[in-house]
């Protein structure tokens, strides 16, 4: 199908547009962009909707129904209106600018805060052969940039020129920071089982059947890493940040409008990216839990196959469920106190993982069957 | 010794979190109780107390003496009352306004009443578009006894023993 769109539609446009002496680069650009095009757009919608969804989750988890009024095209359609309703509201409010706020940097912030989680896409593997950018250092380009997150709320922040705004900033960001080391670790611990940052080695690495996947040996740091993941999104039970009945708002008290709307989004899409990495490190990202189960001949069945063998499919699939763990989470437990989230951040996860790469490492070098050898 | 090891485990294999995670999990498919108004109401007392009215005698005469007993005893001081002789020689009220934005809704009127003239009906779903639309003057208070009596009527007389 790449062929298609490349002989159809992206040559013809680079040989209509551009003189010759460029035409590969300008095919090779427009290619690129559709193809981030075709990653962002899903995306988008994806964090547009995840809300209306945890809100009807969470509303059936506490014994009753979330929105169920605001529909589309005058059909009810159980409330599935109601996020686009509150995009439409949030994109007409007016960004109030506090007096005194560093304009630049207070309009700089949100972007600051949605860039990293966006830019993390380019690496994950859809497929075996979709990944928009194969890198060979991809695990350590998903590190960096979501250790950027935390830029985006220490100028929200401080260019809010408000003292709510500016402590709860400050408490996020050590939050996020300490929980950055045992993110950190449990990466190492994937990557010391799968021998390479390479995303798309990583999940080849994890082939077999889904006892081969890595979180039976990397149990502790699935765990580590996964909750890590959820403080680092500063969502329940570690919203201290935003704890809605304590701190307002938190460090984004002074936006409204677009702003608070990039905010939010960041959240959202940050969830996302934490559960993709989730399936896709300890998971087995594309591969399917019925392979190595079921014979190899059952994959060759024309429909049926395609939907029980590896793709996209069950990325999504395993997304979706960590997804639901987030949401599950937050409508479980009680919020943290900022105390305990240092604690358990520096002196729980940090020697767990410490010790995990230990003996993880031991089981890489005695090569213990089924995963290393 | 014993539970402190106990603890420690619990603590780091997440018990307590997975019980309550279970707790949620049950909740999620457990039944709503979610009550949608406005296609479902929920259920009414016949004590309720809501919209004011004033009532009539079976033979279509008003049953309000101004006594003012209503006014004196309303905590809120919603109630004005003015009276006159009516050209029939009997004591009426000329005025009669209860001021909704005022009324706590307590009911203390309808106790009041030697003749059961002012009563609060089971009416809670009215509005009112200017400031001058909640108050009630005589005219519109005797138009919901009317619209209402038979309700009005049916409540008291299940309410009669208590009374």
């Amino acid at each position: 199908m790449l062929e298609l769109l490349r002989h159809y539609f992206i040559l013809p446009v680079t040989m209509f547009l551009f003189p010759a002496v460029v035409q590969p680069y300008a095919a090779l650009t427009l290619e690129t962009v559709l193809k981030i095009v075709a990653i962002l757009v899903p995306l988008l919608l994806t964090v547009a909707i995840l809300p209306y969804f945890e809100r009807k989750i969470i509303g059936f988890m506490q014994d009753r129904i979330g929105p169920n009024r605001v529909g589309l095209f005058g059909l009810r359609l159980w409330g599935f209106g109601q996020p686009f309703a509150d995009a439409v509201k949030l994109f007409i409010k007016e960004i109030i600018t506090p007096s005194g706020a560093s304009r630049v940097l207070f309009y700089m912030a949100p972007i600051l805060s949605v860039a990293p989680s966006l830019a993390a896409w380019a690496v994950i593997p859809f497929d075996d052969v979709m990944v928009l950018s194969n890198i060979n250092a991809g695990l350590l380009y998903i590190l960096a940039l979501t250790s950027l997150a935390v830029y985006g709320i220490i100028i929200a922040g401080w260019a809010s020129n408000s003292k709510y705004a500016f402590l709860g900033a400050m408490r996020s960001a050590a939050q996020i920071v300490s929980y950055e080391i045992a993110m950190g670790f449990a990466l190492v611990g994937v990557l010391i089982a799968a021998g390479s940052l390479n995303l798309g080695s990583i999940v080849a690495a994890q082939s077999g059947n889904f006892l081969h996947w890595f979180w039976l040996p990397l149990l502790p740091l699935l765990g580590v890493y996964f909750i890590s993941g959820v403080a680092e999104t500063n969502r329940a039970p570690f919203d201290v940040a935003e704890g809605e009945s304590e701190i307002v708002a938190g460090f984004h008290v002074e936006y409204g409008g677009i702003a608070f709307s990039l905010f939010f989004m960041a959240e959202y899409a940050n969830m996302i990216l934490v559960s993709v990495l989730v399936s896709t490190l300890f998971f087995g990202g594309w591969l399917s839990p019925l392979q190595g189960l079921l014979p190899a001949q059952v994959f060759t069945v024309p429909l049926l196959g395609k939907m029980l063998g590896g793709g996209v499919h069950w990325l999504l699939v395993k997304t979706s469920f960590f997804l639901f763990l987030f949401i599950w989470f937050r409508a479980t437990f009680p919020r943290y106190r900022y105390d305990q989230i240092m604690r358990l951040g520096w002196k729980v996860f940090i020697p767990i993982t410490i010790v995990w790469l230990v003996v993880t490492s031991v089981l890489v070098v005695l090569k213990v069957p089924p995963w290393f050898d | 010794m014993l539970t402190s090891i106990k603890n420690y485990i619990q603590s780091l294999f997440l018990w307590e979190l997975m019980k309550g995670l279970h707790l949620t999990g049950k909740h999620l498919f457990s039944r709503n109780i979610t009550v949608q108004y406005p296609e479902e109401k929920t259920p009414q007392s016949h004590r309720f107390r809501g919209l004011h009215a004033l009532r009539r005698y079976p033979n279509g005469e008003e049953r309000c003496i101004a006594c003012k007993l209503c006014e004196a005893v309303c905590p809120a001081v919603a109630i004005t009352i003015e009276s006159e002789q009516r050209a029939d020689g009997s004591r009426r009220t000329t005025r009669y306004d209860i001021d909704l934005s005022k009324c706590i809704f307590c009911g203390f009127c309808e106790e009041s009443c030697p003749v059961d003239s002012i009563v609060e009906t089971r009416i809670f779903e009215y509005h009112g578009e200017k400031r001058s639309d909640l108050i009630m003057t005589k005219q519109r208070l005797l138009e919901v006894g009317d619209l209402a009596e038979k309700q009005i009527a049916e409540d008291r007389e299940r309410d009669a023993m208590y009374r």
